[in-house]
């Protein structure tokens, strides 16, 4: 697939050991609400690790401490070996562009086009030459399989091919780590299948280390080395997709199988349904 | 009591925000050198904010300019000072309407363009992309585009109060019939270079003053349209209250 792609992957010793990523421990509240109680994960290097779990448990608010847009209340959250919570803004990002994210919905910058926007980064942080800039470009769009739309502006492109363009972005620097946050979301079958194989063969063609927050099981399943499932402010089961399957937790049974009720209820907290019902005027609100 | 405690949240809000924009505005300070650096991203803000505003400046000038002909002539004429016109209408465009009017202006075409702009960016996660890239928002896109509403604002200024001469000239001299070689070698005779400089340093403070509140708001933005609507209308209100007050303290440590 490396061969298809026209990328070459070549990745020396790094600080951090087998883990590129280490979160210890970690307390994170918003507004006094506690997102995080003590969260521990470790991302392995050159793996493909997944964070999954019902909506609203914090997937997001994870690769916001990875990449040091948050820092957490109490623990640590250590990237590459280096204390992200430490690092003043330079050595921020001087991490960072070691650090390749796809956002959700792709965040394309509206007002260049696509071409201009998997450069950007380089413009930003390279003095090169405008033909090794142009090469560059090129050979990241023909690896996400859209170099002929290089002329598009965003708003021509699919949901699809943004996120695809987005993910040409992300390795243009050839970044050691790629962050995914939700990158099936609205997907039709065909745009989640190519943006599936792109994860797994930029992963093992560049030889960096993925982490995809995601709650489509199946997917995951195909696709991950290791996965983390987060459930109250915790990790309530970590393994191989396979293991997780036969996991005797109740919360991680409704997840993997998609049950509606269970751990996670149905419904939100709400007063006596038919006390409610009857209830006359104001109180019936 | 309870009047009482929602006039001091109130108060402490406006200073909390007040605060908030003098560290902002302290960061754009200390980045402008190195914003001047790049000169093609402000280029490009300067066309931005006042190029696109041209139309709109010279549209009003004209009108404005017009009506000053027609009320001035008016005014002028009960006293039988028809030939002042000009003289009267270029010391209080340069002084006072051109600025003013001009801020208001610019605080409605390209002040809610910039707010709504980067606010939108916000909502849509540009700005944490570029921050994720380690490319600092506030240098790439928030800087250019404050100092190109800064150097925008006294030309558009000097645009406007052209252009509004021209108006009150056409009033003046071609539909009422003042002389116009008196009309314009009166001017020449009262206004001084002290006044042009009152209405360029005018619209500077202004520029600077509208600017700043547009790319706050913008910035500062809740990531909703709710929220980018509430900045985009805030950067209108919050302008012209400060462009009518920021007149009030130059005009009186100028006068």
């Amino acid at each position: 697939m490396g061969s298809q792609l026209g990328l070459a992957g070549s990745r020396g010793a790094v600080a951090g050991g087998d883990n590129v990523a280490v979160l210890r421990g970690v307390h994170y509240a918003v507004d006094h609400k506690p997102v995080f109680r003590g969260l521990d994960v470790e991302i392995r290097r050159g793996e493909v690790t997944a964070i999954m779990g019902p909506s609203g448990t914090g997937k997001t608010t994870l690769l916001r401490l990875i990449t040091g847009q948050i820092h957490a209340d109490a623990g640590t959250v250590e990237v590459d070996g280096q204390d992200v919570g430490r690092l003043g803004r330079r050595e921020l990002y001087a991490l960072r562009r070691r650090m390749g994210m796809l956002f959700q919905n792709g965040a394309l910058l509206t007002d260049i086009d696509v071409f201009e926007n998997v450069a950007f980064p380089l413009r930003e942080h390279a003095r090169l030459p405008e033909r090794l800039v142009r090469s560059l470009v090129l050979t990241k769009l023909h690896a996400v399989g859209l170099r002929g739309a290089a002329r598009l502006m965003p708003q021509q492109l699919s949901g699809g091919m943004a996120r695809r363009v987005a993910l040409a972005r992300a390795i243009v620097m050839d970044p050691d780590i790629l962050i995914y946050d939700e990158p099936f979301a609205g997907l039709d079958p065909i745009s989640m299948g190519v943006v599936m194989r792109l994860i797994r063969s930029l992963n093992d063609a560049l030889g960096i280390s993925s982490i995809v927050v995601s709650h489509d099981v199946r997917e995951i399943a195909l696709l991950a080395d290791q996965s983390y499932i987060l459930s109250e402010g915790q990790v309530v089961a970590s393994g191989s997709p396979r293991e997780l399957q036969d996991h005797p937790s109740p919360i991680v049974r409704q997840f993997m199988e998609g049950l509606a009720d269970g751990p996670v209820p149905f419904h939100y907290p709400a007063p006596d349904y038919y006390g409610q019902l009857l209830a006359p005027g104001e109180a019936a609100r | 009591m309870k009047l009482l405690r929602e006039l001091l949240q109130g108060m402490a809000d406006f200073l909390g925000r007040a605060g908030a924009m003098t560290r902002f505005f302290g960061r754009l300070l200390w980045m402008t050198p190195a914003g001047l650096l790049r000169p093609r991203l402000v280029a490009d803000q300067v066309y931005n904010a006042g190029a696109l505003s041209l139309a709109i400046i010279m549209i009003s000038g004209l009108f404005v300019g017009m009506v000053m002909g027609l009320q001035g002539h008016d005014l002028l004429a009960r006293i039988g000072s028809e030939e002042s016109l000009g003289t009267g209408a270029a010391l209080t465009l340069l002084k006072e309407l051109g600025p003013v009017v001009t801020a208001l202006l610019f605080a409605g075409r390209a002040g809610t363009a910039l707010a709504s702009e980067i606010g939108l960016m916000r909502a849509t996660d540009q700005l944490s992309a570029m921050d994720i890239m380690a490319v600092d928002p506030m240098k790439r896109v928030v800087l250019p585009r404050f100092l190109g509403g800064v150097i925008s604002m006294p030309l558009l200024t000097a645009i406007f109060v052209m252009v509004s001469l021209f108006g009150v000239q056409l009033i003046g001299v071609q539909y009422f019939g003042i002389d116009r070689g008196q009309f314009w070698s009166e001017m020449r005779s009262y206004v001084e270079l002290s006044d042009v400089r009152e209405g360029l340093l005018k619209g500077l403070v202004f520029g600077i003053a509208c600017s700043l509140i547009a790319v706050f708001e913008g910035y500062n933005a809740e990531p909703t349209a709710e929220g980018v609507g509430r900045a985009t209308t805030r950067t209108v209100v919050v302008s012209a209250v400060a462009t009518l007050v920021l007149d009030y303290i130059v005009t009186a440590i100028l006068l």
